[in-house]
């Protein structure tokens, strides 16, 4: 039995958590949803020891433990496995399992037989099955978190905690995630899992605790609610949910399709990787104007590179780009952009946002020069473009002089979004790489709304997201990635899940 | 907004400040002297009187030109160890046009000369670990120090071979296009160093920040400084910018070398630099790489380092190296903590949460 009563954490100027409210029983599989910056995390990594709240209680197994580090909440059972992979990707999966709880013989000698056994018994009993001598570099990422897992059952945990743990993983991984959890709970083990897709929550979970602005807002029995439910209580107003509206959007059959001209072509195109594997390898496809072309695959299968290699911000090996016709292989990122290249990149944290400048400056990366008289910014237009797009794609604060850090995950994206498609932006071909990404709900929507508008007006969309049902709900044409080559082109109204799912993992191939 | 800016930018390098002072009370007292006593020395010893004064404001001139230098590597998202020999390269060039010059150039004429002389020498040395950075991606703290002892060796070897006055380490004089000194006009500033350098100083200051905070090129500067893949994105080209801006940062180092050389000695003389060009990397930090707080940073050490000459009666001079050693080491560690902490019990109507 775990309560955190009215948890209060604040970082800085911004409220984490206030009047956060949590119970899980004994032996369920709990869910925590809501937005992006809703504040789950943190109220997870106070329970785990990892922040300290400010105000409020933490109880488990009825002792307050408000406070406790996370050594304490290990040896009290409770362990966490992270968003991101904390494992050192050099040693392999027993060293990581054992790293901190080595198993010595006496004189600081690791107990290297011992280790084994126990690791063997460890993973026959949970049934989470990890090649043991492997080193962790040569994982996939599903193996990656099995070890994550591995790690916190090895060190004691009966509740386990986990951050979106589907995030890199492909449906039948998930499947499989979703089995071993089950069985967790069958043994007595208590699950809490972050998450904020919806459809996850009602497979899996038994009870749900929703949080809103740093708030717990509801706490609902899986088996007596509806997505609908949880995604108005995640935002606090209705919302329509993707995927609820196929075939309703207007979506062109390929068959409508002439023979018209690409916007984007790309022709046996290569792209190196690490460890003398190509990333992208003889890839080949064309974009035609009013097109979205989705690009499914679980991630890591050089959907990354090959969206960068498009934008120019990677080298090629071979075989070309072309932008309407025109060969863009060796044209500089500036050059393609004015070319009409529009690019919302996958991680808005690294590429797509300077985050400790303004909004106002943010909304003119990659366009800086046509804001400029004679090398000087044009300090006026640059604010009058910043208070429009602001009004119209309603990014809040209302106010341009903000660091984009200050925003919100969803206000960020549309701070990209506004930039790459809106004002006086002119683009044939929009590159649309997670769109959608750790934004919540209400901004989702939105955002799609918008990359069907754009298709609508003509453009060409090259959308790759790793989650399948935005591209289903999306896609006028789906290829799949496998491996850096596309193993399946499909058309999109008539795709599935399933079908799509055999190809991600390559057994269709 | 602006207030919790300020504070934040202010608040660092007070709070170091005041840690220093307590080191140095704690050191003070140990000599068996009174702190209070030592401290009024050191400010009677430099703000106290117009030739105090006058050396502060030489020694600043010489420390602005250097921070200024790291400063804008920094924003670029390099550490330029090298101000040092950048310093030296570009106060040697200034000798060298100065030696050539006939004598009588009037000084609106060769100003520009040695200006553009100092910046092309402490720009080269400063542009080869850059353009090093940007083709082969060699870390420029190792290549910007190596680069130090190889150019300052070089500066010794060409004095000591070949311009040296006979018997010194110090070139012939230079006699056109000096600059005044401010006892010149102001005769209270005898025997002080204090020149007109400062002007040009003031101005660098001025274009740095208009350049950084006004121009396209400064956008693109500190956004690779900040993130270099959003970028590189944003279409910068990551590797121009960070050669350019160790030309640029090279070229302000060099200017620096004016101030000894035209304003002061009228002269090149080997190790001139005497550490002013590292002691910019403290001037940059404290400064938190802003212009402006460049300037009250370069007054500050300039301060100590003519203070540590006043109190050398009461206690060692050294002390002072200490109290600069303690600011340097506040601002880079304990600092953020103490604000941060500060930050935490700030009342919560002041926060704003948006996340």
């Amino acid at each position: 039995m775990i309560r955190l009563i009215d948890i209060e954490k604040r970082f800085g100027p911004v409220l984490a958590n206030r009047g956060a409210n949590l119970e899980v029983a004994k032996g369920e599989i709990h869910a925590l949803v809501g937005e992006n910056g809703a504040g789950k995390s943190t109220l997870m990594r106070i329970l785990s020891g990892m922040f300290r709240p400010d105000a409020g209680r933490v109880e488990v197994e009825g002792k307050d433990v408000t406070g406790w580090s996370t050594a304490d909440a290990i040896k009290a059972g409770v362990g966490m496995v992270h968003q991101h992979f904390m494992l050192v990707p050099t040693l392999t999966v027993t060293e990581n399992i054992t790293l901190g709880a080595e198993l010595t013989k006496g004189g600081g000698r690791l107990d290297r037989a011992r280790a084994r056994a126990e690791m063997k018994a460890l993973i026959e009993r949970t049934g989470l099955s990890v090649p043991p001598e492997h080193r962790v570099a040569d994982l996939t990422v599903g193996e990656a978190q099995r070890v994550e897992i591995l790690k916190a059952l090895y060190r004691g945990a009966r509740t386990l905690i986990l951050d979106e743990p589907t995030a890199v993983l492909s449906p039948p991984e998930v499947n499989e995630l979703w089995r071993v959890l089950r069985k967790l709970r069958d043994e007595g083990g208590t699950i809490v899992l972050i998450t904020h897709k919806l459809a996850e929550v009602m497979a899996i979970s038994e009870t749900i605790t929703v949080m809103r602005q740093g708030e717990t807002v509801g706490r609902l029995k899986t088996a007596n609610t509806s997505p609908a439910e949880i995604a108005r209580m995640m935002v606090g107003r209705e919302v329509v949910l993707a995927g609820g509206n196929r075939q309703a959007d207007g979506r062109r059959q390929t068959s409508d399709r002439g023979p018209e001209k690409a916007v984007l072509e790309v022709h046996d195109l290569t792209v190196a990787g690490a460890r003398k594997r190509n990333a992208v390898d003889n890839v080949s496809f064309a974009v035609a104007p009013g097109e979205i072309l989705g690009v499914a695959g679980v991630e890591g299968n050089g959907q990354t590179e090959l969206v960068e290699a498009i934008a120019g911000l990677r080298a090629t090996s071979a075989g070309s780009i072309s932008l309407g016709g025109r060969d863009i292989t060796s044209v500089s990122v500036r050059g393609r952009g004015d070319l009409g290249l529009s690019h919302i990149p996958e991680d808005r944290h690294e590429r797509g946002l300077v985050l400790d400048y303004s909004v106002a400056a943010n909304l003119i990366l990659g366009q800086q020069h046509r804001f400029t008289n004679r090398g000087v910014l044009d300090a006026k237009r640059i604010a009058d473009h910043a208070q429009s797009l602001i009004t119209t794609y309603d990014i809040r604060p209302v106010d341009a002089s903000l660091p984009a850090q200050a925003l919100s995950g969803g206000n960020q994206q549309k701070v990209v979004i506004a930039r790459e498609m809106g004002g006086a932006r002119e683009f044939s071909v929009l590159l649309a790489s997670q769109p959608t990404r750790g934004v919540d709900v209400g901004a989702i929507e939105f955002i799609h709304a918008q990359l069907l508008a754009a298709r609508d007006a003509g453009k060409g969309v090259l959308l790759v997201s790793a989650d399948l049902n935005e591209v289903l709900a999306l896609s006028d044409r789906i290829v799949v990635m496998y491996g850096g080559r596309i193993v399946a082109t499909v058309p999109g109204g008539t795709a599935t899940a399933e079908q799509l799912g055999k190809h991600m993992t390559g057994a269709a191939a | 907004m602006t207030r919790t800016k300020l504070e934040e930018a202010l608040l660092p390098p007070v709070v170091a400040l005041l840690i220093a002072l307590l080191v140095g009370d704690v050191l003070i007292l140990s000599f068996g002297q009174s702190p209070a006593a030592v401290y009024r020395l050191l400010l009677d010893g430099t703000w106290g009187n117009a030739y105090g004064f006058g050396q502060v404001l030489y020694k600043a001139t010489t420390l602005t030109f250097t921070g200024l230098s790291v400063a804008l590597a920094l924003r670029a998202g390099l550490f330029n160890i090298g101000a040092e020999s950048q310093l030296a390269a570009g106060g040697f060039a200034a000798a060298l046009v100065g030696l050539a010059l006939p004598a009588g150039v009037p000084t609106l004429l060769a100003l520009p000369l040695y200006v553009l002389a100092a910046a092309i020498a402490g720009g080269v040395v400063g542009g080869v670990p850059g353009v090093l950075k940007a083709r082969f991606g060699a870390h420029e703290v190792i290549t910007t120090i190596m680069l130090n002892f190889i150019v300052l060796a070089l500066l010794n070897y060409l004095i000591s071979t070949r311009f040296s006055v006979h018997d010194t380490l110090h070139t012939a004089d230079i006699r056109s296009g000096t600059m005044p000194r401010l006892a010149d006009v102001m005769p209270a500033f005898h025997g002080s160093a204090a020149n007109t350098v400062l002007l040009v100083a003031l101005l660098v200051v001025a274009a740095a920040w208009w350049f950084l905070f006004r121009t396209r090129a400064g956008y693109e500067l500190r956004a690779v400084g900040l993130q270099p893949q959003a970028a590189e994105y944003g279409g910068v080209r990551v590797g121009r910018v960070w050669w350019s801006s160790m030309v640029l940062a090279g070229s302000i180092a060099g200017v620096g070398g004016l101030n000894y050389v035209l304003g002061y000695k009228h002269y090149y003389e080997e190790g001139f630099s005497a550490g002013a060009g590292f002691l910019g990397i403290a001037v940059a930090l404290v400064g938190r790489n802003h212009p402006i707080g460049i300037v009250i940073a370069a007054i500050l050490f300039a301060t100590l380092s003519q203070g540590g000459l006043a109190v050398n009666a009461l206690v060692p001079k050294q002390m002072v190296d200490v109290l600069q050693a303690v600011v340097i080491i506040s601002m880079a560690t304990a600092v953020p903590e103490v604000r941060r902490a500060l930050l935490s019990i700030r009342p919560a109507s002041s926060a704003k949460a948006t996340a």
